[in-house]
């Protein structure tokens, strides 16, 4: 149905910032295309934008951006600083290529920031929609249960999980969205509060809609705005609990290449081959700075209530 | 925090009006007497979920109190004495009857009683998160202000760079390089632990046990070279949280200054002639010191959490680094014991942030 339009005159540019919507479709459309221009002109949100776009590039194309196996061990070239013998980044405490450990550390970096993305939010919106739309005790319930995980401190608590279920990337992925869900609650059903005594929720009350149809159809999709911003501002503790998870031996094992652990076997030759914890330790910071940069962008763009002036 | 005060009585909410009895009360009280409860019950729902952790973890308790070798018979009587043969729910009574009265039980990695372990652990802990609480403030707020007060020129964008350089950096990671370059290169401070090793000793016998904080111990005790070889430990890891508060702590106080420079009592003292650094300095500094607070109590909050990472690198003898060890030695009973311990200062500091907020915003009460 929009093809039609699309070919109307003026082509797409003038399709998208016309002030009259044809459509539901169209006026989305315009909605995303005007936050994009807000975006596009703030220098550190395309920065931190063009960092992820990288991460995701060298998650998709690891192996021909890696110039050996990340995991071939030879003892012989054991911490080599870097640069020796096309060892681009050196070499780690086994002989293994520093540089492809990397490139394939993006792809489990991906992995557990993705899984804990799909969950974690999904979760949180389900409770606060239900808690805010019915209210009452089934309210006082759930946000109860909210504030006990929000009281635990969250590494302790994703340390005691991963303690039950046996270390791991599914475990620690586990923990982390176990943990990592209340917030999420919390904003859901802030903003479900703001809408559910409004005209339109009502009007489809009245028209017969039940209430779960009333949450999934009329409140959830209020909600998903700020849970946006909140997970890209999240994903930087994500990625940080998830290292240090790594880090304490309770994330990844080994011989997976992830950036925490690597940091935690680099760790004994601190002193005398700085590279072997350095390196990956820049990784972890360039990502999480990436998704802080863009998540602040995004929270001046969707949020009306942000720091605007 | 502000969620807490939605309720604008909306037309059919029966609950509200049913509230009304408690009117008669002052509204402090009644403040009070709703976050005690709230206390409780979520004291209670932390032991559950601790307690329901503990029945999760795929080692059996009993075999590693009797040994691999045990008939069923010494395994059942050992399986009674625990109490495992009795039903889940009264176990979870025997268990919050015991933490009540301060009983974790034993450690296996020490064969000690956890609760002697925490309390040997926890000051250490206390120290560190205190002195970083202590420097964030320090430079935090100052950092915060004069990010707000240049909104969008270069001193606010190098602040709020180096916030979220803060914000993005593996903690870990950054005490690694602490120590790399100032013990390792520089040799400027001392290394990991809390006390070179030959001062181990003469902290041992030369210093009495006040607080379990090293230096308070020490220089009550007129100990000044131990004082002094304390302090060289405890500069990195200070410094380390400490940046981690502060890129919190400015960030907060940047976006309430902002909110509260753009308000009209702010145009009013300014036209009044009250000078620029009376205005920002002590009454825009002054209503954001409210939320403010509550800031920096749950970012030290966060601190003593945050610690089990810095800790560990740091070789520091506190909560985090006992949790972790007792971790993989499989001690179920110190990392439960610790998780609660933790867990209680966490809610604890969240109630007396609220009660500070009360106490500090007259329109809360």
């Amino acid at each position: 149905m929009t093809t039609v339009e699309n070919t109307s005159k003026g082509g797409l540019g003038a399709w998208l910032k016309t002030d009259t919507p044809t459509s539901r479709f169209h006026a989305r459309c315009i909605s995303i295309w005007n936050a994009w221009a807000d975006l596009s002109g703030n220098f550190l949100a395309m920065v931190g934008l063009a960092i992820i776009i990288a991460l995701i590039l060298m998650a998709i194309f690891a192996p021909w951006l890696a110039t050996a196996n990340p995991n071939i061990q030879h003892l012989g070239d054991r911490l080599q600083p870097p640069g020796w013998q096309g060892h681009l980044l050196g070499t780690d405490e086994l002989g293994r290529d520093i540089w492809s450990r990397i490139v394939f550390g993006a792809r489990v970096t991906l992995y557990i920031v993705g899984l804990v993305a799909v969950t974690a939010p999904v979760f949180g919106l389900i409770i606060g929609a239900v808690a805010g739309t019915i209210g009452g005790w089934t309210d006082r319930l759930l946000m109860r249960l909210t504030d006990i995980f929000l009281a635990f401190p969250r590494l302790i608590l994703a340390l005691a999980f991963v303690a039950a279920l046996g270390p791991g990337i599914v475990n620690a992925v586990l923990a982390i969205a176990l943990t990592a869900w209340p917030p999420y609650a919390r904003v859901a059903r802030a903003e479900t509060l703001t809408v559910r005594r409004s005209d339109y929720i009502a009007a489809a009350r009245l028209q017969g809609a039940s209430t779960l149809r009333i949450i999934i159809g009329h409140i959830m999709p209020m909600c998903v705005s700020s849970l946006i911003i909140r997970v890209t501002l999240d994903m930087a503790g994500i990625i940080l609990t998830a290292a240090g998870l790594g880090f304490l031996g309770l994330g990844a094992q080994p011989p997976l290449a992830e950036w925490g652990a690597m940091i935690s076997t680099g760790r004994q030759y601190l002193l005398s081959h700085w590279w072997v914890a350095t390196i990956p330790g820049l990784a972890i910071l360039t990502v999480s700075l990436g998704f802080n940069l863009l998540g602040d962008g995004l929270r001046d763009v969707l949020d009306p209530r942000g720091n605007r002036q | 925090m502000s969620e807490q005060r939605e309720s604008a009585p909306v037309h059919g909410d029966l609950t509200e009006a049913g509230a009304g009895g408690g009117l008669m009360l002052p509204r402090v009280f009644r403040h009070i007497g709703n976050t005690g409860l709230s206390l409780v019950i979520t004291l209670f729902g932390l032991l559950l979920v601790t307690f329901v952790i503990g029945r999760l973890v795929p080692v059996d308790p009993v075999l590693s109190v009797v040994g691999e070798r045990a008939t069923q018979e010494q395994y059942e009587t050992a399986a009674r004495a625990m109490g495992l043969d009795k039903p889940i729910p009264e176990q979870f009574a025997i268990y919050v009857n015991s933490v009540a009265h301060g009983d974790f039980g034993h450690s296996n990695l020490t064969a000690r009683p956890v609760v002697e372990d925490l309390a040997d652990a926890f000051p250490a802990t206390l120290e560190l998160a205190t002195l970083a609480t202590i420097l964030g403030v320090l430079f935090g707020v100052p950092a915060g202000v004069v990010s707000a007060v240049n909104q969008g020129r270069w001193p606010d964008q190098v602040l709020r760079f180096v916030g979220l350089l803060g914000y993005s950096m593996p903690v870990f990671w950054l005490g690694l390089i602490a120590l790399l370059v100032f013990y390792g290169q520089l040799e400027w401070v001392g290394g990991p632990g809390r006390l070179d090793t030959s001062y181990e000793l003469s902290y041992e016998f030369d210093v009495t046990r006040h607080t379990g904080s090293i230096l308070i111990d020490s220089a009550l005790s007129g100990a000044w070279d131990v004082l002094f070889n304390a302090l060289t430990h405890i500069v990195l890891p200070v410094v380390v949280l400490g940046y981690f508060s502060l890129a919190y702590i400015s960030r907060m106080t940047r976006s309430f200054m902002l909110e509260q420079l753009g308000q009209e009592y702010v145009t009013t003292a300014r036209v009044k002639g009250v000078p620029e650094w009376r205005v920002v300095w002590v009454h825009a500094l002054g209503n954001a010191a409210v939320p403010l607070i509550t800031v920096i109590v749950l970012s030290y909050a966060a601190l003593l959490e945050g610690s089990v990472l810095t800790e560990t690198v740091f070789a520091w003898p506190g909560l985090g680094l006992y949790i972790t060890k007792a971790l993989f030695a499989a001690d179920l009973n110190a990392v439960l014991g610790g998780t609660v311990v933790i867990g209680v200062v966490f809610v604890c500091l969240n109630l007396l942030s609220d009660l500070l907020y009360v106490a500090v915003d007259p329109r809360a009460r």
